[in-house]
């Protein structure tokens, strides 16, 4: 018999190598106590949280939590079933009608991750002889909608306008065409130049995806991502979207003003067989989602978050993914594995959690300390983290 | 334009890419003999796009293992 998992053994043994040398496991990190958005008991220590997408830190806000307490006890445990049988209830409904209003678009449609939003969305609009051109640096989510569906799949350079622009202009005459962007780049946490972008997709008569899952509740004037604060969201024919950032929950949508849209409930195979969200999810997406619309506060803090940390680590001398903070993730360049996971492990003894990414899911196989702030993180936290990244930097050799 | 002349350009393209000069022939591999990996892939398929001007989607260039089949490959999709 040959064994299916012989495949995986190069990174069998990459990982083992990697344990060997004494460090703690990078992906096998647990949270025995969540004491707030940006603390917790990891691994039997007090660590400030540094390495989730909790932008805006709603996970503990007091209404989002009472909203999901009186749907658990009004509505059950869970719906077992699909959207489109017995599984939309009052609260899906609420949760949709709050993204039509938090985007000003006239359809939502909830699904339970933003990961199947991608996946069912891109795979069932985009057909056998259609196009999908989409910049190389996308998400996985996206990259396997394109694997699910038929449609021919042509990628450019990241954020290349003229790399695009060739690959339209070349695409047969009368073929659909779907681009796929994102505003935020979570690895690097750069933006696209959507404007620009957008402006060449519509010129070649191409439909236009963003997925903003990054940018939810705090770019843009009114915290509706990317696109709006480059002025073009009513270009975009979809707006993809998740729950498990800023929103502090779980789930993911698509809101678009296709007047065909609604179609999509009953092709979109991604979510229709598959269970929908639970009643108290979808309270305390609904819930966060309202009060996102008001969170001008939060989101000047948070962004004030984001330059402080930038400007201290690039004072430091790391070396960052991005020249100027332009989102609320600064990615640390780290110069390999061996010593990205050794830093990972000295920042979390220090009391600090940030993720440590690797290929293949970074651009250029750069191994990345990826830095996600949270609005909640207090001006004093910043501070307390920048000397945690000196003392771990330095006792590691990185600066 | 003629194979043999398409066959010259794409030679001509690959020279960047080929680093440790390994001598291509119709059955070199990419992946294998010539060790591309998918961001190599990447710019090297922009070259040839921009070269002849055609598109070669991902699902095309999963039919293409090898030189000889790259250059039937734009061959066909020049005809087109
Ligand atoms: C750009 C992007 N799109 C989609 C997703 C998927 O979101 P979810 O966690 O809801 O599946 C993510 C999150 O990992 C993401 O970063």
């Amino acid at each position: 018999m040959t064994d299916l998992f012989s495949k995986f053994d190069p990174l069998i043994q990459q990982r083992e190598a990697l344990l060997a040398s004494g460090v703690e496991d990078p992906f096998n990190l647990v949270m025995e106590k969540v004491l707030s958005p940006t603390r917790a008991i990891c691994n039997g220590r007090e660590t400030i949280l540094l390495g989730t997408y909790n932008y805006m830190g709603m996970t503990f806000d007091p209404d989002v939590i009472q909203a999901g307490k009186d749907a658990l006890d009004n509505f059950g445990a869970g719906t077992t079933g699909s959207r489109v049988l017995n599984g939309t209830y009052q609260g899906h409904k609420e949760c949709e009608e709050a993204l039509k209003d938090f985007y000003g678009m006239d359809h939502a449609m909830v699904f339970s991750t933003g990961y199947q939003a991608n996946l069912g969305i891109i795979s069932t609009i985009a057909g056998k002889d259609d196009y999908i051109v989409l910049d190389i640096d996308s998400h996985a989510s996206i990259w396997d909608g394109c694997s699910l569906g038929n449609a021919q799949i042509v990628p450019f350079k990241h954020n290349d306008i003229d790399a695009m622009g060739k690959r339209l202009r070349r695409i047969p005459e009368g073929a659909g065409k779907l681009v796929v962007l994102e505003g935020v780049y979570s690895m690097l946490g750069d933006i696209a130049p959507l404007k620009d972008m957008i402006a060449v997709a519509r010129k070649y008569d191409a439909m236009v995806l963003v997925d903003e899952a990054h940018s939810m509740g705090f770019i843009g004037p009114n915290g509706r991502g990317v696109a709006e604060e480059q002025g073009v969201l009513d270009q975009v024919d979809f707006v993809i979207g998740t729950f498990s950032k800023s929103v502090g929950t779980v789930g993911g949508f698509c809101v678009s003003n296709h007047p065909k849209f609604e179609i999509m409930r009953l092709v979109c195979r991604p979510y229709v067989f598959t269970a929908s969200l639970p009643p108290s999810v979808v309270a305390t997406a609904a819930t966060s989602i309202r009060k996102l619309m008001h969170g001008g506060a939060k989101r000047a803090h948070l962004w004030e978050n984001s330059r402080t940390l930038h400007g201290g680590l690039k004072a430091l001398g790391f070396e960052l993914g991005t020249g100027e903070p332009q989102s609320a993730i600064i990615a640390v360049i780290m110069p390999d594995l061996e010593r990205g996971a050794a830093m990972w492990e000295a920042l979390l003894k220090e009391g600090l959690y940030v993720n440590l990414a690797r290929p293949p899911a970074t651009p250029a196989n750069m191994t990345l300390l990826r830095c996600s702030l949270c609005a909640e993180h207090s001006a004093e936290q910043v501070q307390t983290i920048l000397g945690m990244f000196e003392r771990a930097g330095k006792a590691v050799g990185i600066v | 334009m003629d194979r043999a002349e398409i066959d010259a350009r794409i030679r001509g393209l690959i020279e960047p890419f080929n680093k440790k000069g390994i001598s291509v022939g119709d059955d070199t591999t990419f992946a294998g003999d010539l060790e591309f990996d998918s961001l190599t892939v990447m710019d090297f398929v922009a070259a040839i796009e921009d070269e002849f001007d055609i598109i070669i989607s991902m699902n095309q260039q999963a039919e293409i293992e090898n030189y000889g089949q790259l250059v039937d490959a734009v061959c066909k999709l020049q005809g087109d």
